[in-house]
């Protein structure tokens, strides 16, 4: 077998890609190739042009091309080589290497590497997965797609929007669509709390009089041709529609905001390991997949509502696999990660014993004062009381695992 | 004074089959749709199935045409290049009596000259689908799936080019007689409305066949939509399903069961229920059955996700037998004695799909004998190679990459992606637009190249076709439509007068 042609390729030129690239480069990779399926850099960033990005990473606050551009600029001086409006069609683990097979505007090729860096970001959810009853009129849009109509095609949906979903990208098209001179009746949302972050409710709903309806779904959809209107309807505590309280509001346009879904077809079909929770693959505290060589990071790896914790996670994926690409790597013996009941997930699922780790984790449903541990073997090597934690902030904690205990991230009330 | 030979009223699968076999002849054939294009009605809202022709009273037309249709399929679809499998299908008893009900299928299959059929044990069963449950099944070995929409639209296309008319937005809301026995329909159309004469008319109309009927003055049948659901599942699920199965159907069922169908292009579909309603517009998805439909797929299909469940959609069969008699009727293809030149066809329901290429060849010996006509000579059988279009049964992604790098060289665009989830190129794109012979819709793209059709549902591609249309075609995004021209997809430009900024 010659040599793969390639030290380390990422898949994915967002924020998470970008930066993987980077750290790839700075660990002493020999080559590094940043694949993307769009004409420029910055993922879906390239969309957000809000601010409220790089408050974490760069000690002030950008929009999402300006947090994109200084890691794209960073990029452009080095030797990082980018392929960009190429398809990544599907990746093939091979006995000393991996196989990347790309699509371009004139080609369709394999290359090869030593290691890849899965950084596809995530999709949104669409009404099959909500159940939109109704029929099917022009009118009806994923909130991101939205996004891209009015930030980047100068396109206005419609004027008289209610939005289902109360995820951020909701709440900023909420903003976005006022600013554009619609009128937002109402932001929708089936959970008795919202999804979005803190600063979104505020400063993309509050201050624009847009009503926040909690515990309430959109559960029919009107207008044969353009959508006429949608029927919301509250849903009691065990959250079944209350079907007489009912409500119907006239409208042109509904904007979906029901969740966010990692993009890994590539990943299932390259046979790495999931995990149903996250969406992501499985991975260790290198950011390794369950296929040796391939990393994971960003939305892929599981959805971030923070662009700079994204690009920290990125780095470790992207150091991980410039030293895989250079010295390969031995199976160890890893521990699992397992959570408490009040917590969605915790990451990564597997660590190698005696590393420092950043472990990533959410709670399930809002907590009031409650305090979150990590044990190691049943040794507490952390704690922290929260006042409140909700399920759209992911919680960050880097620590020190000397031995080869299993690990336990738990979080009780305390009220 | 616009004066035609035939006209046909509504492009569904059987107009447009009947428009294609008259092409093959001289007459001056017009098809009138209401809709902006073929293939916006039932024939786009069905499970694609190809009958064997088991379930249909020997002697009826349903049996005749679904067996003779059925045989028709491999060679028509191969001309018309549409995806279609013969996977075969298991009728599955679970109970005593259920088995003994499979012998009379079979028996009945059998006098209808349905070939190979095969009562399998358990052990046989498994050997086809691995985990099945029940006690026997009948195995149709002819049984197969079609790309409905494809077919359809196929049909229409290949009788376009080979001289049929077709006009759209033009709903026919009555028709007369002048002295001279020239039939004069009223059309409704954008520009208000608008007469054409001609001298035989073929009702083809689907869900609104009663409808025309009694323009001529037949009323002996009435139609009574009964609306069919579906979910359309991720294709990751398709190696879970070998072939069709269904379970023996009820005595006075309208339908055969909620199954797990196969499509061509590898999804599978869950569905179709079976509900009587009142509106023959109403393609409404309703809560009730969406639930009924999750639940029953989980129950199918254990490893199914939330996530999987990709879209709903629900077609509406064209019942003659009213919801206190249930089952199914016969269909109907009926000439009044009074109007001897109108022809109509009505409760075409399933398997009305499989069946109208023989319909349209029935139909054919019938206008033989009402108007004389002679055969084309230059009657193309398959499409011409034409410049620029791609047309294969499959999106390009099915193929291997030796067909991808052939295209390659003549148009770069067969690389240049366009959808993510099923992987369609602007090539793909763009022909599909060149191919739409009416007003240009998104759903008439989708229909024909399948984008917006995958799991993003059109999250991704819409933004870029609309950005294709304006660049290329020269549409604005404000003129431009989903399915016609009551359903503008946007408001408008935010900024000046015209195209992205600078994307
Ligand atoms: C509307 C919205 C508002 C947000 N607001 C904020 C905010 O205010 N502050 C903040 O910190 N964070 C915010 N975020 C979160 C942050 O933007 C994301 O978490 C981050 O962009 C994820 O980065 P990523 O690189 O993983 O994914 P992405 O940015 O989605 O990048 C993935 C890239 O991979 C490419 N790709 C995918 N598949 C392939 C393939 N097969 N072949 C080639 N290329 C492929 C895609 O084209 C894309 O460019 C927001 C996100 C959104 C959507
Ligand atoms: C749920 C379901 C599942 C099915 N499954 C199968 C199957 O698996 N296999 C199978 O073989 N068959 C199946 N069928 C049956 C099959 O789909 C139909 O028999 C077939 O599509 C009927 O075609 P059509 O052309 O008669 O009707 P349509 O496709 O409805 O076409 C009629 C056309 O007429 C137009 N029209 C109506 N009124 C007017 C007017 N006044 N002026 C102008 N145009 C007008 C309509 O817009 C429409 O386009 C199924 C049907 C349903 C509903």
């Amino acid at each position: 077998m010659c040599k793969p042609q390639w030290d380390v390729v990422v898949l994915g030129g967002g924020p998470a890609g970008l930066a993987a690239a980077l750290a790839a480069e700075k660990a002493g990779a020999d080559s590094v190739l940043l694949v993307e399926r769009d004409n420029r850099l910055g993922g879906i960033l390239v969309q957000c042009i809000h601010p409220g990005f790089g408050l974490h990473r760069f000690g002030k606050e950008l929009t999402g091309p300006e947090y994109a551009h200084l890691d794209i600029q960073q990029v452009s001086k080095g030797k990082i080589q980018s392929m960009l409006n190429t398809f990544v069609l599907q990746i093939s683990s091979q006995e000393n290497h991996i196989d990347i097979r790309l699509m371009r505007t004139g080609i369709v090729e394999t290359i090869t590497t030593r290691s890849v860096v899965l950084a596809m970001g995530c999709r949104e959810r669409t009404a099959g997965a909500i159940s939109l009853a109704g029929p099917r009129p022009a009118g009806i849009y994923t909130a991101g797609a939205a996004q891209r109509l009015v930030n980047l095609q100068n396109i206005l949906p419609g004027k008289n929007v209610v939005i289902a979903g109360s995820g951020d990208i909701g709440l900023i098209m909420a903003r976005r669509m006022s600013l554009e001179g619609a009128k937002v009746h109402a932001v929708t949302e089936i959970l008795p709390y919202a999804g979005g972050l803190a600063r979104n409710l505020n400063q993309c709903l509050a201050d624009f009089n847009i009503p926040l309806l909690l515990s309430t779904k959109v559960v029919h959809v009107y207008g044969q041709h353009r959508l006429e209107g949608v029927r919301i309807a509250p849903l009691n505590p065990q959250g079944t529609v209350i079907a007489d309280a009912y409500q119907d509001i006239p409208c042109d346009t509904l904007l979906l905001s029901v969740g966010l879904i990692p993009e890994n077809e590539l990943s299932r079909r390259a046979g790495i390991l999931m995990d149903s929770t996250t969406g992501g693959p499985l991975v260790d505290e290198l950011c390794m997949t369950s296929v040796p060589g391939v990393f994971a990071c960003g939305n892929a790896l599981h959805v971030h509502d923070v662009a700079d914790y994204v690009s920290e996670e990125a780095d470790v994926a992207g150091k991980s696999a410039a030293r895989f690409a250079r010295c390969g790597h031995d199976p160890q013996e890893l521990i699992p990660v397992s959570h408490g009941p009040q917590l969605r997930y915790a990451l990564p699922q597997k660590i190698a014993p005696g590393s420092t780790t950043t472990l990533s984790f959410r709670v399930a449903k809002p907590l009031g004062r409650c305090q979150v541990e990590i044990l190691q073997g049943g040794k507490r090597l952390y704690h922290k009381n929260h006042l409140r934690l909700i399920p759209s902030e992911m919680i960050r904690v880097s620590v020190e695992f000397h031995t080869a205990g299993a690990v336990e991230v738990l979080c009780e009330e305390r009220p | 004074m616009e004066t035609h030979d035939v006209t046909i009223i509504g492009a569904g699968v059987v107009g447009n089959a009947i428009a294609r076999e008259l092409s093959k002849t001289t007459l001056r054939v017009l098809v009138v749709e209401k809709e902006a294009d073929v293939a916006f009605g039932t024939s786009a809202r069905n499970s694609g199935v190809v009958h064997s022709g088991i379930h249909y009273a020997p002697g009826s037309l349903r049996a005749k045409f679904a067996v003779q249709g059925n045989r028709m399929m491999q060679e028509l679809c191969e001309n018309l290049s549409v995806a279609y499998k013969r996977i075969g299908k298991l009728t599955v008893a679970s109970t005593e009596h259920e088995m003994d009900k499979l012998h009379e299928l079979k028996i009945q299959g059998e006098k209808n000259g349905v070939e190979g059929l095969q009562i399998l044990n358990h052990t046989q069963m498994e050997q086809k689908q691995p985990g099945i449950a029940g006690l026997q099944a009948l195995f149709s070995p002819t049984t197969g799936i079609i790309n409905p929409i494809a077919f359809t639209i196929a049909l229409g296309e290949h009788a376009h080019a080979n001289g049929a008319q077709y006009r759209f937005l033009s709903e026919a809301t009555s028709i007369s007689q002048n002295p001279d026995g020239l039939y004069i329909i009223n059309l409704k159309t954008p520009k208000g409305s608008e007469t054409i004469h001609t001298r035989l008319i073929i009702n083809c109309a689907g869900l609104h066949a009663d409808a025309i009927a009694r323009m001529t003055g037949y009323d002996e049948f009435t139609v009574y939509p009964c609306r069919g659901e579906y979910y359309v599942l991720d294709k990751r699920l398709s190696e879970e399903l070998n072939l069709l199965i269904y379970p023996v159907p009820g005595a006075h069922s309208g339908g055969l069961g909620i199954h797990l169908t196969n499509t061509t292009e590898g999804n599978i579909l869950i569905g179709p229920s079976n509900e009587y309603i009142e509106d023959p517009q109403d393609f409404s998805s309703t809560a009730e059955i969406m639930e009924l439909l999750k639940a029953e797929g989980q129950a199918l299909l254990p490893s199914l996700q939330t996530s999987d469940f990709i879209r709903s959609f629900a077609g509406l069969r064209p019942k003659l037998n009213p919801p206190s008699v249930g089952g199914f009727h016969d269909f109907v293809i009926h000439r009044q004695t009074i109007h001897p030149h109108v022809i109509h066809l009505l409760g075409i329901e399933s398997p009305g799909l499989t069946a109208s290429p023989a319909i349209a060849l029935h139909v054919f010996e019938m206008v033989r004998d009402l108007i004389p006509f002679q055969m084309k000579m230059d009657w193309n059988p398959s499409f011409e190679q034409q410049n620029g279009i791609y047309r294969q049964p499959y999106p390009l992604s099915y193929y291997e990459d030796e067909v991808r790098l052939a295209l390659l060289h003549k148009d770069p665009d067969f690389g240049t992606l366009i959808c993510r989830c099923e992987e369609i190129s602007k090539a793909e794109v763009h022909s599909a637009i060149l191919r739409i012979f009416g007003p240009i819709t998104l759903v008439g793209i989708k229909q024909r190249c399948r984008t917006m059709t995958g799991r993003c549902q059109g999250g991704f591609c819409l933004p870029r076709i609309i950005s294709m249309l304006e660049q290329e075609f020269g549409h604005r995004a404000d003129t431009q439509l989903y399915k016609g021209p009551q359903s503008p997809l946007f408001s408008g430009y935010l900024r000046g007068d015209g195209g992205p900024a600078n994307v």
